[in-house]
């Protein structure tokens, strides 16, 4: 082989190391959008400042089975006296930070996270609302919760009644009372 | 603030001074409430009687606004702007009185309680869960000339109460029950204080804008207060976490909130990218936040003419995807902003959770 030809495989092989070191991203790592996106979307509604952790495990479970998404959703309730569109502030001030936990404890467990906030004059009337604008292949609700404060019985009883898609509803359970928290927020959120 | 903090004393008090200083001071209305030391100041300052009127049988008492017109003195004091007036008078609403007696070139004191504002009504109803059904326009305190905020702290105005000062004995502990909350005090007081500041801001940079002696200086003015901030999102799930980063920032700051998507001309979105530009939408109107869609091949110059527009003095962004190709050559957004933008903070915002923990020596 002359040294012409071997000068001329080196630039070539000089100018595509260049060009693939440009194209390719740091160290190697496939873009995001590459990866398999996931197609089941788990919901999770809450109303409070906290949830059962076997609720959240039992997404964390599952969207990791199905390759699903955890859509955590809170559900804020507006006053009848103000218009449904208003902004809640105060509300918010509860239930952000919450959304924030789950998020940052689903995505260290290798789960995707897409949050919600459904507003309505009830806490079935907000997750109504929502289910109406997305779907959802399962919804995730803890018997255990405060009926008072969050969705009672009869909204269980509606879920499995009207909504369609798989409802896994977790029975109280007085041994296991572990809960997730605002307080576990990572950061000062 | 709210009853009891001194308004209507004030009011007079700053009448007397006028009096004294040679003007024509007359009472338009004014309500005591039954307070003594409130009647005691009003003595010597001519008072407009009160009309009667007659709505159902019941004989009712309002402003008499042609009297004051007569009358025509320099400086009329008028009560309770947020008032509604009797059926059978010429306006609704004491404000639009008011605009008549100014409109006849008298100068006019006046007092309102920050709830009485239209703009806060909702906010302050969530606040307190009382909602206040007698509002003015914002636009009525905008025109005046000097907002006075009468201050007082929840602890000071409930002592006030406590001591029968404001209310009589029998209504005390129903007050107490419901509007004179702590929590209801010192939520009135952070809106009224941040109200007064906002006006005070608006008309100060408003001031220096028309007519200074050196404009491109006050074009230039900083705020001393009112942060707006701009939070630049993309339909994707992860743009929900920077709002609620921005949002809490905003709240901690007590700005307002932006969210801005500078959307590529001609994009069409995907079924997931609508959905979340939607979540996006319902959760901007949740939190009180204006979203905004700006359509350019311009991401940078987009953010920046908003930015100009809007006021903004603090950007928020999520991390970006690593650059490729040809991208990497262009200056990064951040740095872009910061050129085009001098005084504005740009924050880029962290994920919390894949923060890796320093290890000690």
């Amino acid at each position: 082989m002359s040294v012409v030809a071997i000068v001329a495989v080196a630039c070539a092989g000089a100018v595509f190391g260049i060009a693939a070191g440009y194209w390719l991203p740091p160290h190697g790592r496939i873009p995001t959008r590459n990866r398999l996106e996931p197609s089941r979307r788990i919901l999770l509604p809450f109303t409070g400042q906290e949830i059962s952790r076997r609720s959240f495990e039992a997404a964390v479970r599952l969207a990791k089975a199905e390759n699903a998404i955890i859509m955590p959703a809170f559900l804020a309730r507006v006053p009848m006296d103000l218009p449904l569109e208003t902004a809640l502030p105060v509300q918010c001030a509860r239930g952000m930070p919450l959304l924030e936990v789950i998020e940052q404890r689903a995505t260290s467990l290798g789960v995707p996270v897409d949050s919600r906030v459904g507003r309505g004059r009830s806490a079935r009337d907000a997750l109504r609302r929502l289910l109406e604008q997305e779907r959802f292949d399962r919804i995730i609700v803890s018997a255990d919760e405060d009926p008072h404060a969050g969705l009672s019985y009869n909204d269980l009883r509606w879920l499995l009644e009207r909504v369609p898609a798989e409802i896994l509803i977790l029975r109280p359970a007085p041994e296991d009372t572990r809960r997730i928290s605002v307080n576990a927020v990572s950061g000062h959120f | 603030m709210a009853a009891g903090v001194g308004k209507t004393y004030r009011m007079l008090l700053e009448g007397r001074a006028e009096l004294e200083a040679g003007r024509d001071v007359v009472i338009g209305l004014l309500e005591t409430h039954g307070r003594a030391e409130t009647a005691g100041l009003a003595e010597g300052l001519q008072v407009v009687p009160r009309r009667r009127l007659e709505y159902r049988e019941t004989a009712l008492e309002e402003m008499d606004l042609p009297a004051i017109l007569r009358r025509a003195p320099e400086l009329c004091l008028i009560d309770e702007l947020a008032h509604t007036n009797a059926p059978g008078t010429e306006h609704a609403k004491r404000y639009e009185d008011i605009e008549d007696v100014l409109a006849a070139g008298i100068d006019v004191l006046s007092t309102v309680n920050v709830q009485h504002l239209e703009s806060l009504n909702d906010h302050i109803t969530e606040l307190s869960g009382i909602r206040v059904r007698e509002t003015i326009p914002d636009a009525i305190l905008g025109r005046a000339d000097e907002v006075v905020l009468i201050d007082l702290t929840p602890e000071a105005l409930l002592e006030r109460l406590r001591a029968g000062k404001i209310y009589p004995t029998e209504r005390i502990d129903a007050a107490l029950n419901n509007f004179f909350r702590i929590e209801n005090l010192a939520a009135l007081r952070e809106v009224a204080l941040r109200q007064v500041a906002e006006e005070v801001g608006a008309k100060r940079l408003t001031t220096e804008l028309v007519g200074s002696r050196e404009e491109s200086l006050a074009a230039e003015a900083p705020q001393a207060v009112g942060e707006r901030l701009l939070a630049l999102v993309e339909p994707h799930p992860s743009a929900q976490r920077l709002v609620r980063r921005a949002w809490r920032s905003s709240q901690r700051l007590g700005a307002e909130l932006d969210l801005l998507w500078v959307r590529p001309p001609g994009r069409d979105l995907g079924k997931d990218e609508q959905r979340s530009l939607s979540a996006l939408r319902q959760l901007a109107s949740v939190l009180g936040a204006r979203m905004l869609e700006e359509e350019s091949d311009d991401v940078a110059g987009a953010i920046v003419d908003v930015a100009t527009r809007r006021g903004t003095t603090y950007i928020l962004i999520g991390g970006s995807r690593p650059a490729r190709g040809l991208s990497r050559l262009r200056v990064p957004l951040p740095q872009q902003l910061m050129q085009h933008l001098p005084g504005v903070d740009v924050r880029i915002v962290a994920y919390r959770s894949q923060r890796t923990r320093v290890e000690g020596p």
